[in-house]
């Protein structure tokens, strides 16, 4: 019997030819990465097992995101806990304010994750680098802190759904809008514990920074990890970015997946996804007359500067609708100073969104833009559980940039094409 | 390593609110959290368990909250191991991670009833109905899968790790 991507990259890793699902394997670490939430519980774990180093100062990656710049005292003690520990135990990859960004955005751009390499996080979507080829999954604490210590982590090894892309997106369809229009078909379960492969001639119809927003919501599907094969985008983007020697994984072609999904982009539509399930989509011709009181634009699913792009066609020009609030937030530093340079901070700011710093900020109502009782928003984040923006009333509507964008500029939701033929 | 034991039977979806139901969630003490273990799905099985005992149960045992409570409060009362034909993921890691022996075996959970003397052999991976006079077959435990059970969880294993160095 053949081996998934994920399976050989586990197999490689734990140092065997062959594994099978089900398997218990223990396997070697080539990043551990934590956050400013998770990091302070692995860090007391870690203290726990009497460890008092970690086990190589490269792979550990903390990166204080969630609530800063700090936004109370609590967080600000979290982020000196996190910040004492990373100067204590010299770990190269600490990343505070100034240098720091959404750590989904922020690893991959720092070449900190190539093809092939096997990365936990005590962060549910840590699956994001599934888009470079790397086998990548979220943990809890105690793991994370077993992980700082050892360099390694038991898995259980998964079976896997295939999913083969043909054709190619037309109009605004983005990433967003497949993995949407997926999890919306197969359920907030439909993958649970497996891994989803992605392959197929259409992958080359997709861009880096929308394969990373594919990934990223694998978990929005119950996935345990999601992958894409790799190609020379993959191989480009690898080579841009890190020094680190990788490897491309390919599946067997006896591989044996649970189900095989056959997807032509050409047929996909705008996606929304109502509240209060990822699975709860609709294309935008279904989506009717639904008013908005917030657009959030950002996140580490969409907070790369192909989505700042986006947005800025949109809204160049144009007037975010009174009594809309728009808030931009890009996932990293680099992002945002180039999209300073290219011009779409100031299309921003002139079409009415203020632009923040990189922060998780409003995507799990943190804080920079929280929802009051009975507001709704579109946004490109990829959660819209009931309360996750803010009041256990107000409603989220996960989006493309595109989308977001469209619907700034009418205060209701709206499809991006109807906006601009009506010009 | 091998354990022999009573059965409780459950069926599918027990989830971590009846395997410790959250209004008891104020404290973290093992033996507090054993003596409400399965309170709202069973009333008689803290009266009933003895070390050793073993629990059985259909699909996707553990669902709901991460509470790493659920695996040390079935720890604590006694039971040695739990057999079911799946797990709720995150359930499965905290239960490996604290040192509660589980199996997945489909088979052996279709022939297993409530009250059978049930013995398990982690090294062969072989569940035995002593009751019934069968036997089912399950994945062995990996060695440091094992080394992590006789540690009492991953925490010490890892501790144990840095006192032998
Ligand atoms: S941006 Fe949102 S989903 Fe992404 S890491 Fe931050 S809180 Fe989590």
């Amino acid at each position: 019997m053949g081996m998934t991507m994920t399976q050989k990259i586990l197999a490689a890793h734990a140092g065997l030819d062959k594994v099978e699902p089900g398997q218990l394997v223990e396997a070697d670490l080539d990043l551990v990465l934590g956050n400013d939430i998770t990091a302070p519980v692995a860090i007391r774990e870690f203290q726990k097992m009497g460890a008092n180093k970690v086990y190589d100062k490269s792979k550990v990656a903390l990166v204080l995101d969630h609530f800063t710049p700090n936004k109370d005292i609590k967080a600000a003690e979290q982020c000196r806990f996190v910040r004492e520990f990373a100067q204590r135990m010299g770990v190269e990859n600490f990343f505070d304010v100034g240098e720091m960004g959404i750590e989904h955005c922020l690893l991959p751009e720092k070449g900190l994750v190539g093809p092939g390499d096997l990365v936990i996080g005590a962060d549910s979507h840590t699956c994001t680098y599934g888009a470079l080829g790397a086998f990548s999954t979220g943990v809890g604490s105690t793991d994370m802190g077993a992980g700082m210590a050892t360099g390694k982590c038991w898995f259980k090894v998964p079976t896997a759904i295939k999913f083969v892309l043909r054709g190619k997106p037309s109009g605004w369809v983005s990433g967003k809008d497949i993995i949407l229009h997926i999890i919306g078909m197969i359920g907030v379960d439909g993958a649970l514990y497996k891994s989803m492969e992605f392959m197929g001639e259409g992958l080359q119809n997709i861009s880096m920074d929308g394969r990373f927003t594919m990934a990223n919501m694998a978990i929005e599907a119950g996935a345990k990890n999601g992958i894409f094969m790799v190609d020379e985008k993959t191989m480009e983007y690898a080579r841009a970015h890190s020094k680190k020697p990788w490897k491309a994984y390919e599946p067997d072609d006896d591989a044996v997946y649970d189900e095989a999904y056959e997807i032509d982009l050409s047929k996909i539509r705008p996606t929304i996804a109502f509240p209060h399930l990822p699975d709860n989509t609709r294309t935008i011709d279904e989506a009717g007359d639904v008013e908005i009181h917030q657009v959030v634009i950002g996140s580490c699913t969409n907070g790369r500067l192909e989505d700042l792009r986006v947005a800025a066609k949109i809204l160049k020009g144009r007037k975010v609708r009174r009594g809309v609030r728009v808030i931009i937030f890009p996932g990293t530093q680099k992002v945002y100073l180039d999209a300073l340079k290219e011009g779409l901070i100031e299309q921003f700011i002139e079409a009415g969104a203020v632009v923040s710093t990189p922060t998780c900020g409003p995507c799990l109502g943190g804080h920079m833009g929280i929802l009051g009782k009975g507001e709704r928003a579109v946004s490109t984040t990829n959660r819209n559980f009931v309360g996750r923006m803010g009041h256990t009333e107000s409603e989220v509507y996960l989006a493309s940039p595109a989308v977001a964008a469209a619907s700034a500029v009418t205060g209701r939701i709206t499809d991006p094409d109807t906006l601009l033929k009506a010009d | 390593m091998k354990v022999k034991g009573k059965v409780f039977r459950y069926q599918n979806n027990v989830d971590t609110d009846v395997i410790i139901p959250a209004r008891y969630l104020n404290t973290s003490d093992p033996k507090e959290l054993a003596a409400h273990c399965m309170e709202d799905i069973d009333p008689d099985f803290v009266k009933n368990v003895k070390p050793g005992d073993i629990i059985v149960a259909d699909r996707n045992f553990g669902c709901g909250s991460s509470r790493e409570h659920a695996p040390i409060a079935i720890k604590a009362s006694g039971i040695s191991c739990v057999i079911a034909s799946t797990f709720a993921r995150i359930f499965y890691r905290n239960a490996i991670n604290i040192g509660l022996p589980i199996l997945e075996c489909e088979q052996a959970v279709k022939g297993i009833e409530a009250g059978d003397e049930v013995e398990v052999d982690f090294d062969a991976g072989i569940i035995r109905n002593l009751t019934k006079g069968t036997a089912f077959k399950a994945r062995p435990f990996p060695e440091f899968m094992k080394k992590i059970m006789a540690a009492d969880g991953l925490v010490n294993y890892i501790r144990d790790k840095y006192k032998d160095n």
